[in-house]
């Protein structure tokens, strides 16, 4: 009973995210896509024709981390002041307000779903094959989802009581994405600083992902690495706002 | 349920609000450090001041005082969406809050729309809000526009639509927070009739108003508070006349 409705509650709340972004937008799905591609297009010119980068079908490499990174900055970003927006509903009603993270996040990893299609169009047009481990790919998503949730529940609460940590996010997310090997593969990182993508969960995701659509290849390694990082990310996270949620109703 | 029918027990019920000032942002928070622990540990409201009270199942239970007596203090706790800093508190059965005006509703999502999202924010299934549905839209006597996002709603049709979620879901307990004076004479008639109808079924509500002339007719029993403490605690034409004596 308490499982029924807290999977009703999520996906009426998802449902509701899902409406309320694209009934204004004749474009809708189009600006998921086109919001990733675009920067794909500025990194294009940028590293390879005037830097002249030398990594193969560079479109197809930049999307392949670009677009899974759009869904976690997207819903980091978001989560700042998703309990802010809504304020007077968690001063009403007793309702889990985590599930207001779940859907959020769920929401947009839908989004990141839904552009999949597009890397499937640039892997034919450069003329690569289909990977056997795409089927890994559910396995893959549902890791990053924890840990964006787990980023998430902690930003959300905290940001009630520290309200300008939403600056503090905007910047480190930043920075993050160019320790990330987005615009770059892992293999050109110097040996002294591959620290930073050892520890960085979502440096483990953008190879997974990467190395699936790319490579034919499933590395095992970046996930359980990047599993074991989500987990403790989560279960900080969780703690964190489990200690915090009798303070929202006071603060918001 | 317990034996002796209480469905709320308030015992020695205390409740404190820190008052964020230097707290609010790291940035301030860092740069005055001693002060914001010092203000953190001292600076405190008090909104409820050792609180004891029951109430019986099928009382329908008014509460009055002035602005920041403590009112919807006794209501977030009975909803359980605060926590009081000290004593205890029992609620037996499931608590329907009357959300303000446009708390829990989207203003692009049709009036359908937000019904069932409501339902949901407020504790039922998809499956018992769509049971529902029909009963709501019919008391709200918004059929034709039920179809419309919401933003075209004039807020007395969106007092109406709101009122009319929370009092058709079947609830023990229902906490109604002055969201009666909205809509024309003819809804607000409609609206007393149904309490009335819900008082009969034998459910506990919590009623807060400054309508003192609607707290008279509908409340079997009357709490006036001041300062987060109980004045006055009984027979509702009486509570009343204390707190009107009170301002003169």
């Amino acid at each position: 009973m308490k499982s029924r409705y807290y999977f009703d509650l999520i996906t009426e709340l998802v449902k509701k995210e899902l409406k309320v972004r694209y009934k204004n937008s004749v474009l809708g799905y189009l600006w998921s896509v086109l919001s990733p591609l675009a920067s794909a297009i500025v990194f294009f010119i940028a590293f390879k024709i005037v830097i002249k980068l030398k990594i193969e079908n560079y479109v197809l490499f930049l999307i392949s981390g670009l677009f899974c990174w759009q869904w976690f900055v997207n819903s980091v970003l978001a989560s700042s002041n998703l309990f802010l927006n809504n304020a007077s509903l968690i001063k009403k009603v007793n309702f889990p307000r985590d599930s207001l993270v779940y859907s959020m996040v769920l929401s947009d990893a839908l989004h990141f779903v839904l552009t999949i299609p597009v890397i499937f169009l640039f892997i034919v047009i450069y003329k690569q094959k289909f990977s056997v481990y795409l089927l890994f790919l559910p396995f893959v998503i549902l890791a990053q989802f924890f840990l964006i949730s787990g980023i998430s529940l902690i930003i959300s609460s905290i940001n009630l009581f520290f309200r300008d940590l939403e600056r503090l996010v905007l910047i480190f997310t930043n920075l993050l994405f160019y320790l990330t090997p987005i615009i770059y593969p892992e293999s050109m990182v110097p040996q002294k600083y591959k620290v930073f993508i050892y520890f960085n969960p979502m440096a483990h995701f953008v190879i997974l992902y990467r190395n699936i659509f790319l490579n034919n290849r499933f590395e095992y390694q970046n996930f359980v690495i990047g599993s074991l990082i989500t987990l403790a990310i989560f279960f900080v996270g969780y703690k964190i706002y489990k200690s915090l949620q009798w303070k929202f109703a006071e603060i918001v | 349920m317990k034996e002796n029918n209480v469905v709320i027990e308030f015992e020695n019920v205390t409740k404190y609000y820190p008052l964020y000032h230097t707290f609010i942002g790291i940035k301030n928070f860092l740069f005055n450090l001693p002060q914001a622990i010092y203000d953190l540990r001292t600076r405190k409201f008090c909104a409820l001041n050792k609180i004891s009270f029951n109430v019986f199942k099928g009382e329908t239970l008014g509460i009055i005082g002035r602005n920041g007596a403590g009112k919807s203090t006794i209501l977030g706790l009975i909803a359980g969406v605060l926590k009081p800093t000290n004593g205890k508190i029992n609620v037996y059965g499931n608590v329907v809050g009357l959300l303000e005006l446009q708390a829990g509703f989207h203003p692009d999502l049709t009036g359908y729309e937000n019904i069932i999202l409501n339902g949901i924010l407020l504790g039922l299934t998809r499956k018992e809000i769509l049971q529902k549905v029909d009963q709501i839209i019919e008391f709200s006597e918004l059929k034709n526009f039920i179809n419309q996002p919401i933003r075209t709603y004039s807020s007395g049709m969106l007092a109406r639509l709101g009122f009319s979620c929370a009092i058709n879901i079947d609830a023990d307990i229902i906490l109604i927070d002055e969201v009666l004076a909205v809509g024309d004479i003819e809804f607000q008639k409609k609206c007393y009739q149904k309490i009335e109808d819900i008082k009969k079924q034998n459910k506990t509500i919590v009623f807060v108003s400054h309508d003192l002339d609607a707290v008279k007719n509908l409340c079997s029993r009357v709490i006036l508070l001041d300062r987060g403490e109980i004045i006055k605690d009984g027979d509702p034409k009486e509570v009343v006349e204390v707190y009107k004596k009170s301002f003169t």
